[in-house]
């Protein structure tokens, strides 16, 4: 799934995350934009978000309300910039054990995702200590604005 | 012992570190959002006893913290304004960019300008041993001149343009040797495709690439720029073609300060390698990247696919050299009535050398369009985007669905020769078999 997927160059005249995910894999699975709900985990495969450096792409899937991605493994532009932004990521290969409509819970501390729907359980490396700061804070604009995480944190 | 990305970025594989960059280029579709965000940091540093009127370090009258000597801003994606949306965002970043007082600010038209990537390396600011971020996936370009340069979202922009720094993770790093003589009509486009033919499109991720090699010596600037312009396609960090004579002569009296080239350790011991790959030049033939990957490549002469249009452009093969391939094939001959040849070339200097030349003349006389520097359709922007069905042959560097227009359309990553052979004939062929279509000498 690359960048031009999940957001089509076409629509890169906007910043604006609602409006972009409007847009979100409007050539490869135009029905997401409407189906997706606040909260949904997107499950991917390999090299996800390969492609281009644009920070639309994870800007889409937040403005969509995704709550998550996980992926077998993650471009790195695209792994960068959801951090920064905010967009929780986990690197996992769930594709073979998860049907869409499954209900999922995450524990990024303690790396497990749990399926609620069939009863399974995965565990996953959790994300670098500063990445998971960056992403308690909702990225890197909130994180410096902070004072680098020096304030008490508050639990969002 | 360590790699060219070891000793730039200072510390061992996997390490985390933070670094002052050289530079942070942003462009139109990617420049305004790092604005914002500029904006948005200084926000919260209003606490911090920032006096209106000014007091922060380069912000002058704004107050926003900005290392404005570091910041190139280039207009070229969808520029000039394709339509009403992005003249709006063009404009918005026009007066970001004056209203920071950004000296290195390219403008449509304007000397100096063009694809991002060129102005870098046209402009003198890529050059050995530099660590350089761009908010745009080509930036690996400028590992040709030596420098670690890497793309980066619009966030981390502007959070290197407000500090001058940025973090990284340090890469391992693959080398890559290339020896031997190319055969006619080969280069570096068909070496880099070769290669991610073989390695796939997550080969070297999150990898530095290192190049090598009798051939990669050999090969002209021109060449080196098109192999690290696509170490991204295989998921590199940075893709470095260590600085010789060619580098140097090119950055005299071009250049921007002064630089150190970076050297790796190793001389013929690999162990400071995660992966070494070897190729011989000579079975390294002109290659396609057929839909949907750069990586799914073939010889162009396995195919047989009719075109809709053929483009010959992009900061990976817009240079004058490519022009040259292309205009050796064109000349005397037409384009097929049934394909659309689009002319594009990467930047102001590009397109004034091919003019003295009499390339232009050529592209014309042959039956393409020739435009003005520009992104354009390589992703899907305009000036050539594709309809339903419609298969294009083209220089750029990816392919993916929907890449340069409709989601049922194609696109095939060729060289400039297999470009203008396929230009010709109609569809995608080896510029060898060129000769025997017509008398004409190539």
């Amino acid at each position: 799934m690359d960048t031009d997927q999940i957001i089509p160059a076409e629509y890169l005249t906007t910043g604006d995350a609602k409006e972009l995910a409007t847009h979100a894999f409007a050539k490869s699975r135009p029905e997401f934009a409407r189906k997706v709900k606040e909260g949904d985990v997107v499950v991917a495969g390999e090299n996800f978000g390969c492609g281009s450096s644009r920070e639309h792409a994870p800007r889409a899937l937040l403005g969509a309300g995704v709550s998550c991605v996980v992926a077998k493994s993650f471009a790195r532009i695209f792994f960068r910039n959801a951090i920064n932004i905010g967009l929780p990521l986990v690197e996992a290969d769930l594709c073979e054990s998860v049907d869409e409509g499954d209900e999922v819970e995450m524990n990024f501390e303690a790396g497990v995702v749990r399926n609620l729907t069939k009863g399974e359980e995965c565990k996953f490396k959790p994300l670098p200590e500063f990445m998971q700061r960056l992403l308690e804070w909702g990225g890197l604009v909130p994180y410096i604005k902070s004072g680098g995480g020096e304030k008490d944190k508050e639990r969002k | 012992m360590a790699t060219i990305a070891e000793k730039i970025l200072g510390k061992e594989v996997g390490e985390i570190v933070e670094c002052e960059v050289d530079y942070v280029m942003v462009n139109d579709i990617t420049g305004v959002p790092a604005f914002e965000v500029l904006e948005e940091l200084a926000e919260g540093r209003e606490a911090g006893g920032r006096e209106a009127g000014g007091g922060e370090t380069g912000g002058g009258e704004t107050g926003v913290g900005i290392k404005r000597e570091k910041v190139v801003v280039v207009q070229d994606h969808y520029v000039p304004s394709k339509d009403v949306a992005s003249a709006e965002q063009a404009k918005a970043l026009r007066d970001y960019a004056r209203k920071y007082e950004i000296a290195n600010y390219y403008e449509v038209g304007k000397e100096g300008s063009g694809i991002c990537h060129q102005v870098m390396i046209e402009e003198g600011f890529a050059a050995p041993g530099r660590l350089i971020i761009g908010a745009d996936s080509h930036t690996c370009s400028y590992g040709a001149l030596g420098a670690f340069s890497t793309g980066v979202g619009s966030t981390e922009a502007a959070a290197a343009m407000a500090t001058g720094r940025l973090w990284f993770k340090v890469p391992a790093t693959q080398k890559f040797v290339v020896d031997g003589e190319l055969a006619r009509f080969v280069g570096g486009k068909d070496i880099i495709l070769h290669i991610l033919g073989e390695i796939g499109v997550s080969g070297s991720l999150y990898k530095s690439q290192e190049f090598y090699g009798t051939t990669i010596k050999n090969l002209c600037l021109s060449d080196r720029i098109t192999i690290s312009n696509m170490a991204v396609e295989a998921g590199a960090k940075a893709g470095i073609v260590p600085p010789d004579e060619k580098v140097f002569e090119f950055l005299q009296g071009r250049v921007r300060g002064d630089y150190k080239p970076v050297y790796a350790d190793a001389v013929g011991d690999e162990s400071d390698y995660e992966a070494v790959f070897e190729y011989d030049a000579a079975e390294i033939v002109p290659t396609v990247a057929k839909p949907f990957s750069p990586a799914n490549t073939v010889p162009a002469s396995e195919l047989d696919v009719p075109v809709d249009q053929a483009y010959l452009g992009s900061c990976t093969n817009g240079r004058i050299e490519d022009f040259r391939v292309a205009a050796a094939i064109l000349r005397g001959r037409k384009v097929s009535q049934e394909v659309r040849m689009i002319v594009v070339p990467a930047s102001k200097r590009v397109f004034e050398q091919a003019l003295d030349e009499g390339l232009i003349k050529i592209f014309l006389a042959a039956g393409a369009f020739v435009c003005g520097p520009t992104c354009g359709a390589c992703l899907g922007g305009y000036l050539g985007v594709l309809a339903s069905g419609e298969k294009c042959v083209s220089t750029t560097n990816r392919n993916f669905v929907g890449r340069m227009g409709h989601k049922d359309s194609e696109v095939y990553l060729a060289n400039p020769a297999v470009v203008a052979a396929s230009a010709v004939r109609g569809r995608i062929t080896d510029p060898a078999e060129i000769a025997k279509m017509t008398k004409t000498k190539v």
